[in-house]
């Protein structure tokens, strides 16, 4: 394994591994107490730190609760609004969902909270391949600045920023360096 | 509705790591041109668009208000169904012309009838023209997206594509295979797209057929030839037989009807030559009982149905690809 980065100027961390780990733990919490039927829930991850992220909050409920937490992926790119705006295309993948989605609640899982467009996409995916009970959202980070009105059910850090920033999200399993959250400052002109 | 729920729960494992190739091409003009890294880009953007058809609703709003031209100066229904169904299910609006309402007729020509396409502010062209280069000429004129759905004897980059992802999803892979396209690879753009796709992606290919169908000259291309389809068959992975198309023919290249079925026909008898997991495909429309028995067609090793249902998703993977990106 890499070492984690260093901080720099340009680069403030936010959360280390221990953080991440309690923060999406809470986050499993929060879901078993909201939602009494957990045969329902369904939590559907946004390639490609969403979906870690949502089979880390599966683990941690299936360890305290003794049950197998249903997960899914829900592809955004090919629901964006921006096609054609964007000089590079945003990688398309399936979609793969429990169907049918009749009766169950959905969990948006994201990394990253922001302008909600992504949220958006989702679902509008999700309904076009059924009519689930409920949708909800959870994200590890509300770095907020929305563009729509939607907001997050469940959420690990609440992280006020300026729209020139940039958040960083490290996982293990994705990036081959340890868990963490940074923040990016813009290079100073 | 509890059973449906646990057989069906996903595997995260499979996510496929995020690609680290970028598409920036306005235009498939053809197979020779991309690289194998391109090409397998698209068959994998093909493995998201082909599951879209799985869905209850099969329709996503990628290509949102842009509008699709299918201008078809050659006969053909199946391909521009398809590119036209491919384009509905990305949500674009599509025209259809074909050459008997077009204005070519009344002598304009191909620049100034694309021009006035462009006018109509059309933002993806798919061109089918019996002219090899119509597409490139186009393409290097407009600002919209051309696509080739096949010029003259050149390319038909689409019906390659498909062929190379029925493959890949029959067997699990493209390298290594050897691949036997029988028929009349001279005037066949089929042909000629299938040969640089597939030996980009590292497969062995075979072209047979009557030696003024299948010219020495195909050996440039890095493909092996024969003339004698039943020493062949027993080491395919892959027969593709193309149509004989009758109305391309001439008597000075051509053994006549019959006389093609008993040398170069896949013959229920000549099948049996095959490895039992040889694939049996076909671009379709099948001549029965000229190139191919009719017990053949629909057997169990034919892919020649799902040949169809991917080139829906091949072609929305384009479409997406080609009209997504931002034109400057």
């Amino acid at each position: 394994m890499k070492q984690t980065k260093q901080s720099s100027p340009g680069r403030l961390p936010i959360m280390d591994a221990g953080a991440v780990h309690r923060a999406l733990r809470r986050i499993a919490h929060e879901i078993v107490e909201r939602d009494p039927d957990l045969r329902s829930i369904v939590l559907v991850g946004i390639p490609s730190r969403g979906v870690e992220i949502a089979r880390r909050i599966a683990e941690f409920i299936g360890a305290s609760e003794k049950i197998d937490i249903d997960t899914g992926i829900v592809d955004v790119a090919m629901h964006r609004d921006d096609v054609g705006q964007r000089p590079e295309l945003p990688v398309v993948r399936a979609s793969k969902l429990p169907l049918p989605l009749e009766g169950r609640t959905l969990i948006i899982v994201d990394d990253v909270l922001f302008t909600g467009r992504t949220v958006r996409a989702a679902m509008d995916a999700i309904s076009s391949f059924g009519r689930p009970a409920r949708i909800q959202l959870a994200a590890l980070i509300d770095r907020g600045h929305r563009e729509l009105p939607i907001r997050a059910d469940y959420v690990g850090k609440n992280l006020p920023t300026a729209s020139r920033e940039q958040i960083q999200v490290r996982l293990e399993n994705i990036d081959h360096e340890l868990d963490a959250v940074w923040l990016l400052k813009p290079e100073e002109k | 509705m509890s059973a449906a729920r646990t057989s069906t729960t996903t595997s995260l494992a499979e996510v496929p790591s995020a690609a680290a190739m970028r598409w920036n091409r306005k235009d498939l003009l053809g197979l020779r041109e991309l690289s194998a890294d391109e090409i397998n880009f698209i068959l994998e953007t093909t493995d998201a668009f082909k599951q879209v058809g799985t869905r209850e609703i099969k329709k996503v709003p990628a290509l949102r208000g842009k509008t699709l031209v299918n201008f078809f100066i050659e006969p053909s229904t199946r391909t521009r169904t398809s590119f036209e169904l491919a384009a509905f299910r990305l949500s674009a609006d599509v025209i259809n012309i074909s050459v008997s309402t077009s204005s070519l007729t009344k002598g304009e020509t191909l620049k100034d009838t694309a021009r006035n396409l462009e006018a109509l502010h059309a933002d993806i062209l798919v061109l089918r023209h019996s002219s090899a280069g119509a597409p490139q000429f186009l393409a290097q004129r407009l600002k919209a997206s051309v696509i080739n759905a096949g010029d003259g004897a050149h390319e038909h980059p689409t019906q390659a594509l498909l062929d190379l992802y029925t493959i890949r999803e029959k067997r699990g892979k493209i390298p290594g295979l050897h691949v036997v396209i029988v028929g009349d690879i001279l005037f066949s753009r089929v042909a000629r797209s299938n040969i640089f796709g597939l030996t980009k992606l590292g497969a062995r290919v075979t072209l047979v057929g009557p030696s003024t169908l299948v010219p020495r000259e195909f050996e440039k291309l890095g493909v092996a030839i024969s003339h004698n389809i039943d020493n062949v068959l027993p080491s395919a992975d892959v027969v593709n037989l193309l149509r004989i198309q009758h109305e391309r023919q001439r008597k000075e290249y051509f053994p006549g009807i019959g006389e093609y079925t008993q040398l170069f026909g896949l013959t229920k008898e000549r099948a049996k030559l095959l490895k039992p997991d040889c694939l049996i495909m076909h671009p379709g429309p099948i001549n029965r009982g000229v190139e191919i028995d009719s017990e053949v067609a629909d057997g169990l090793q034919s892919v020649i149905l799902d040949q169809v249902t991917n080139g829906l998703a091949v072609r929305m993977a384009v479409l997406y690809l080609c009209g997504g990106i931002a034109t400057p």
